[in-house]
């Protein structure tokens, strides 16, 4: 595939690989934190840690919308699939992913509701077209990538005047999450997280562009590569990121210009102002109460929003206290640290929220590289 | 159609058409059972019941697919296959058309397989009891003396080898979903394998190991051949013949080849020292032109399998953890 | 992550439409979120829309770095 295939050439990577190599510093030790679950699950699907030198570690960021989705969310998400009315659409990466109850929406479907797994957006609204008689509620998660699609189809639900349609919206932004890392005590006070730059994400970068990362680099000091999710950007993105540390620089770089600029897709932007505002603050797994990190429907399109038409409760249900994953997430710890992992909690059976999600770091680490001891941020280090 | 004892009318429709189409001396004699001698030395036995959506489908339907699964199951066990029944469960108010459609193609694969179909069953269920038809085959079939295939014998040094494309099955079906469909020319590889086997087996009779990829795709086999040898797997993903639609349709559905479902594909472990002829022999076949050998058989006491990647990094292949669902993120 | 892949605009259609060809794998999808595009651009398609579209120079350029590289390894 074109723009796929010449980014996952390994005879470039070796000497991309051997660039990395020639210019890190043996006394340095460089520890980058991957945002996105998308660059996670690239770095283990083509064994990036096997061509880097030992000095540089990669530390796995909460990138994930599904993984960082409470529970008591998932419940609500079942609930109101449950409801004899309602016919629930929502992306095929949630179904599996079980809520407090043990249940998922797979299983809520298997009992007789009615749940849809969509492609996109658009088909959502398709099914509230052709089921008049029906509520159809669009479970909506994801961050900036995946929030336009869905400001089309309100704006579009708005226009054409579809009553049975409503979205429950779960979307969350990437630079609040970023932030609450950086202002982590490990990160800031106790120092037991070295952080030495960011590589960061790929797509959401195509819609907000590379400024918001400019005030990351500014005031916490730290370098910030945006780069592909293909293994060669990636690879060249850690470069640019070592050449920065090497010189003491901390700037907004962009590896990934074939699809980022640094103003973004502005129509996007607009779309998703004109639709969503923030909420003050949203509860995200693992890294818990995230303020300004989440967006809701605005009363313009109150009419809309499955949140108010349903008065959706949403609780907060206990984790398992064992999981690691809130340390997990915010680099503090790898997922073998944890006494859950690869024994009561696996793919098939998650425990936490970083192996429900293929995107998930212990979901990547189980299915790609439980063979060995993978290359990852010692906490000691 | 109609079910039950007030479907009489129906339920002689459905065997005039099973009769017709399944021509041949055991189904002529009208018994509940086919009688026919044993040839000597081992049987395989081998049973399977099809489920697929849709029922049509680029490349073929449920019909051929019964067929061939149960075929392709007979000849992983060694077995040149003999016979062939089936067994059908109808949801009442199915199109006869479809049936029809459905049985000629069945009787089409089974002629063109040489293996007739040679007693079965309908039942007819209740409308919402069933998707539509369900249809089990049972096959039996005499293994050749010498020939010993089993999933536990796969040895340190033995080469792998696939017979062509990964996941085309699997990717044709999703295409035509109503909720993900896309357009391809992608057609689904569904075919019977019992002459590429007799082939090889003719060829190369200390074949080890060979098993169909089907639901699960490559990785669940390799997983089981590694869990049943107690050793471990190890493949190039340089050498996986993937063609450039699958690869495509996995990159924007978050899937991946290994994965997906094959129905025409199979894998073969040898000694290496009979790898080359083994690939000689299977690309001297029409079922075969695409074989490849993508990896051998480590000396591993760890089950796992392990692929290089292309990229040149390593990474461990799992099984598919419950169903593939296509990923946004 | 966000899942998205670039593919070929195959033709243009006149409701914010257009059929994005991914190497052989053909898909509609809106461009509600991208002006302007045009049969033969690339755009990275997400969930069925088309996000921006893919900038040939830059890629170029891109590879070209990779390529430098090569030389000054010699080869």
């Amino acid at each position: 595939m074109k723009y796929v295939d010449e980014f996952r050439d390994g005879q470039r990577a070796r000497q991309l690989a051997g660039a990395i190599a020639e210019e890190v510093e043996e006394e340095r030790s460089y520890h980058f934190m991957e945002f996105c679950g998308g660059h996670t699950h690239a770095i283990f699907r083509y064994g990036v840690p096997d061509l880097l030198p030992e000095n540089v570690h990669m530390v796995h960021g909460p990138g994930c919308p599904v993984c960082v989705l409470p529970m008591g969310r998932v419940d609500a998400a079942i609930d109101l699939a449950r409801r004899p009315e309602v016919i629930l659409c929502t992306y095929g990466d949630l179904l599996r992913v079980p809520g407090s109850r043990k249940s998922s929406l797979l299983q809520a479907r298997a009992a007789g509701a009615d749940v849809r797994m969509i492609y996109s957006a658009a088909d959502s609204l398709q099914i509230a077209r052709d089921n008049p008689d029906r509520e159809v509620v669009f479970f909506a998660i994801g961050f900036e990538t995946t929030t336009p699609p869905t400001a089309v189809v309100l704006k579009q639900a708005h226009a054409e005047g579809i009553e049975n349609f409503s979205v429950a919206c779960n979307h969350v932004l990437t630079p609040a999450a970023i932030t609450h890392i950086l202002e982590s005590p490990e990160v800031r006070e106790l120092g037991t997280l070295p952080l030495d730059g960011f590589i960061g994400p790929s797509h959401v970068s195509t819609v907000i562009g590379s400024a918001p990362y400019e005030f990351f680099a500014e005031e916490y000091e730290k370098p910030v590569v945006i780069g592909g999710f293909e293994p060669l950007d990636v690879l060249q993105a850690i470069r640019m990121l070592v050449r920065q540390v090497n010189a003491g620089r901390a700037e907004v770089e962009n590896e990934f210009t074939r699809a980022v600029t640094r103003a973004g897709n502005r129509k996007a932007q607009a779309l998703v102002a004109d639709v969503f505002e923030l909420r003050k603050q949203f509860e995200w797994r693992g890294l818990g109460t995230v303020p300004y990190s989440g967006l809701r429907i605005k009363e313009a399109y109150a009419a809309f929003d499955a949140e108010r038409r349903f008065a959706v409760e949403v609780g907060r249900p206990r984790e398992n206290q064992a999981c690691l994953c809130p340390s997990v997430l915010r680099g503090v710890a790898k997922p073998t640290d944890c006494t859950l992992y690869g024994t009561t909690c696996t793919p098939d059976n998650p425990i936490g929220s970083c192996m429900v999600s293929s995107e998930g770091a212990c979901a990547a680490y189980y299915a790609y590289g439980r063979t060995r001891e993978p290359a990852v941020a010692p906490v000691d280090a | 159609m109609a079910h039950g004892g007030g479907g009489r009318a129906m339920s002689r429709l459905i065997d005039e058409l099973f009769a017709a189409a399944f021509d041949n001396e055991w189904m002529a004699a009208g018994n509940d059972a086919a009688a026919f001698t044993a040839p000597a030395g081992r049987m395989v036995m081998a049973t399977d019941s099809h489920v697929v959506t849709p029922l049509f489908f680029p490349g073929g339907d449920i019909g051929a697919l019964s067929v061939h699964g149960t075929l392709n199951d007979v000849a992983m066990g060694g077995g040149r296959p003999l016979y062939l029944s089936a067994g059908f469960v109808l949801e009442e108010g199915f199109p006869l058309a479809d049936l029809k459609r459905i049985v000629d193609s069945m009787a089409a694969a089974s002629r063109e397989a040489g293996v007739p179909v040679v007693t079965g069953d309908t039942k007819v269920v209740e409308q919402g009891k069933a998707d539509g038809v369900y249809i089990n085959t049972t096959g039996v079939g005499v293994v050749p003396e010498g020939v010993t295939v089993g999933g536990n014998r796969a040895r340190p040094g033995d080469r792998i080898l696939v017979n062509g494309t990964l996941g085309d099955h699997g990717m044709a079906i999703l295409s035509v979903r109503e909720d993900l469909g896309f357009g391809t020319d992608l057609q689904s590889d569904s075919a019977a394998l019992h002459g590429l086997v007799a082939a090889m087996l003719e060829a190369v009779p200390g074949i080890r190991c060979l098993r169909d990829p089907t639901r699960g795709g490559l990785s669940a086999t390799l997983n089981e051949l590694a869990h049943q040898s107690e050793v471990g797997v190890r493949v190039r993903e340089a050498e996986l013949p993937v063609r450039e639609e699958v690869h495509a349709a996995c990159e924007f559905l978050g899937l991946d080849p290994l994965n997906a479902a094959n129905e025409g594909k199979l894998v073969a472990v040898c000694p290496p020292e009979s790898a080359e002829v083994l690939l000689e022999t299977m690309r001297a076949h029409p079922l075969g032109r695409a074989s490849a050998i993508i990896g051998e058989v480590a000396d591993s006491d760890r089950p796992l399998v392990e692929m290089e990647t292309a990229f040149g990094g390593t990474r461990l292949v799992d099984w598919l953890h419950g169903e593939q669902l296509p990923r946004i993120c | 992550m966000c899942l998205a892949v670039p593919g070929r605009v195959a033709e243009v259609r006149e409701d914010e439409t257009a059929l994005v060809d991914f190497s052989g794998v053909r898909k509609e999808v809106s461009l509600a979120l991208v002006d302007g595009v045009e049969v033969d651009e690339y755009v990275l398609v997400h969930v069925g829309y088309a996000l921006q579209r893919i900038d040939p120079e830059e890629a170029e350029r891109t590879l070209a770095l990779f390529a430098e590289m090569e030389q000054l390894q010699g080869g």
